[in-house]
């Protein structure tokens, strides 16, 4: 072995290491492209013409930009309609889950009580659980009550903490504030829910808004749930209203709207993602390596 | 110790307290979990049409399922094809995205965009998109490989194509997702003295990646690969989306689990059968699960 590859690796290996930056680059663009350009064809199908979007060779600019499509939309389909309905229940189930589960996660992480660790434990292994083998007995409560073909199986269960995954995460992120904050409170005579919601909310925000993403993500993808519970077409989700636009002509569909619904719906989580990069991320890589 | 007032109606308070916030997920296990996986438990010894009163019929259900029903074989056929090829190309994928997303050079966060995009579209909205780019006649993909004088195949009209059709719309949204996220922040996690002493003692790029990376990511990738078969296990959307009215067709080729069992119990209204259903993918996953950690638990570094 020679010596100075053993003191300096880095330097020794610079043209071999140029070469595979450049090969990283390569292979890392081609990935890139590979992956965005479905998203770019469909923003692309979006803005053309009826003949041009069947036009061989296909173009990826559009030679006219077809603003139609956005108009067509919300012609063929109540789309309209079907976007103020998920905003309207994704915000309640976002605020929902974030609450409650706060909630959970403080009494959780702080309060003490005979069989809570015991509680936490069964809640925790509830997230093992496949969500079909409790979809039928719900379905058939939700019934007896009367409550099919409204919100409120969408809505009601969000306000039950929205899973044991969004009450773990935050009782990690709670058991990181020091106790001394509380103790103050408590001396000073506050009650524990001024103590929740002036102490440990207002420090918790980067772990509420990781929630809330997650939360947001769920509920405005969601598509089984709206699928069983909701029938009449007024009351449908984004997610149903996709899907019904596809199935309005059976030969033809219309691709140029379709599409154009398609980036209406996704618009909101892109956006979303880019303002909020840094908790998306390492909220999700927070669940491996915590899980 | 945080008792400030650690007397006996102080601690009576506390835990009543306690009892007062965790209220929310007292009534999710009671209603959402353990009352509904009861009840399907014994909703799977009937029939029930939800119209009529439930007749107890002992093990009927599954007698049927395993030794009568065809379209119930057929759908477990469609899933475990399906699985057997998300669940490693989940993993590998995502794993390769990782280790180019984690070498230091310019640019880096734009590709890292680029890879985690496809994954947090709804997947309604991508499989509607990969419908029309993987539509036969006029479809992007068929075109590109026109281009290159192959002949496309039908997708999803050809029952030969139609599932892997949709292993490529989840793989698309899988690539550069959570999975990739984790294995990245585990590959970051590994000292770099490991590999420094490595490249030291003359061992080749795939000496270390096998010898360091693997092993040092390894509790991430149980990790994924249990969660990976949950999840594929129960492939709902991409199928009912991507199939006119969510048939599972062409000729049930893309009949997934939990396609036949959305079947059974909101189209046919066999309550039973469905949570029969429901419990048998139950005791599947969990016995998968079981096995995964037993075989791969002994071979995982916890660093």
């Amino acid at each position: 072995m020679k010596a100075s590859a053993a003191i300096s690796p880095e330097r020794s290996a610079t043209p071999a290491q140029h070469l595979r930056r450049a090969l990283t680059h390569v292979v890392l663009l081609a990935g890139a492209v590979v992956f965005v350009f479905p998203l770019l064809w469909m923003v692309s199908t979006s803005l053309k013409q009826g003949a041009e979007i069947f036009s061989t060779p296909p173009t990826l600019i559009p030679s006219v930009f077809e603003w139609n499509n956005y108009s067509a939309a919300f012609d063929i389909v109540p789309f309209g309609r079907h976007y103020l309905n998920s905003v309207v229940i994704v915000s309640v189930c976002v605020f929902g889950n974030v609450l409650t589960a706060a909630m959970c996660a403080y009494g959780f992480a702080r309060l003490r009580a005979p069989g809570r660790n015991w509680i936490f434990g069964v809640f925790l292994a509830t997230m093992m659980l496949p969500p079909q083998v409790m979809m039928i007995p719900l379905f058939i409560g939700f019934q007896k009550i009367g409550w099919i073909d409204t919100w409120k199986p969408l809505i009601v269960p969000a306000f039950l903490s929205g899973g044991a995954f969004n009450v773990f995460l935050l009782r990690q992120f709670f058991m990181t504030i020091p106790r001394d904050l509380e103790e103050a409170g408590l001396i000073d005579g506050c009650s524990r829910i001024a103590i929740f919601a002036r102490i440990i909310l207002p420090l918790s925000r980067p772990a509420l808004v990781t929630i809330a993403i997650f939360s947001f993500m769920y509920h405005w993808n969601d598509f089984l749930t709206p699928l069983i519970y909701l029938h009449d077409q007024d009351k449908y989700t984004l997610a149903l209203s996709l899907n019904l636009f596809k199935g309005m002509y059976i030969t033809k569909t219309p691709w140029g709207p379709l599409m154009a619904a398609s980036v209406m719906m996704v618009a909101p989580v892109v956006a979303l993602f880019f303002a909020l990069q840094r908790h998306f991320v390492e909220g999700i890589a927070l669940t491996g390596l915590k899980g | 110790m945080n008792g400030v007032f650690r007397t006996g109606s102080a601690r009576r308070r506390e835990a009543l307290a306690c009892y007062g916030f965790i209220l929310p997920a007292i009534l999710f296990l009671l209603l959402m979990a353990i009352g509904p996986i009861v009840a399907s438990f014994v909703i799977s010894f009937t029939y029930w049409d939800v119209m009529t009163p439930p007749q107890w019929i002992g093990l009927e259900n599954y007698r049927e399922m395993f030794l009568e029903d065809d379209l119930f074989r057929r759908s477990l056929w469609n899933t475990l094809y399906f699985t057997a090829f998300v669940v490693p190309l989940g993993t590998v994928v995502p794993f390769l995205v990782a280790m180019l997303l984690n070498s230091k050079i310019r640019g880096m966060h734009i590709y890292r965009t680029c890879f985690y995009l496809p994954s947090i579209v709804p997947v309604v909205a991508g499989s509607v998109l990969w419908l029309w780019l993987l539509n036969p006649d006029l479809g992007l993909v068929n075109a590109a490989l026109g281009a290159v004088g192959i002949e496309g195949p039908l997708w999803m009209y050809s029952p030969r194509w139609s599932k892997m059709s949709i292993i490529l719309v989840t793989i698309w949204g899988m690539a550069g997702g959570p999975n990739m996220l984790i294995y990245l922040a585990g590959l970051q996690g590994v000292p770099r003295s490991l590999y420094e002493a490595a490249e030291i003692d003359g061992a080749r790029w795939f000496t270390r990646v096998w010898n360091i990376t693997i092993p040092m990511v390894s509790p991430y990738i149980l990790f994924t690969l249990v969660m990976g078969f949950i999840q594929a296990f129960q492939v709902f959307t991409q199928a009912y989306v991507m199939t006119p009215r969510g048939d599972g067709g062409p000729v049930d080729s893309t009949l997934f689990y939990v396609l036949y069992l959305y079947h059974k119990a909101f189209r046919q209204f066999e309550m039973g059968y469905a949570s029969a259903m429901a419990w048998v993918l139950f005791v599947i996953i969990l016995t998968i699960t079981a096995i995964q950690f037993k075989l791969l638990g002994k071979r995982i570094h916890y660093g």
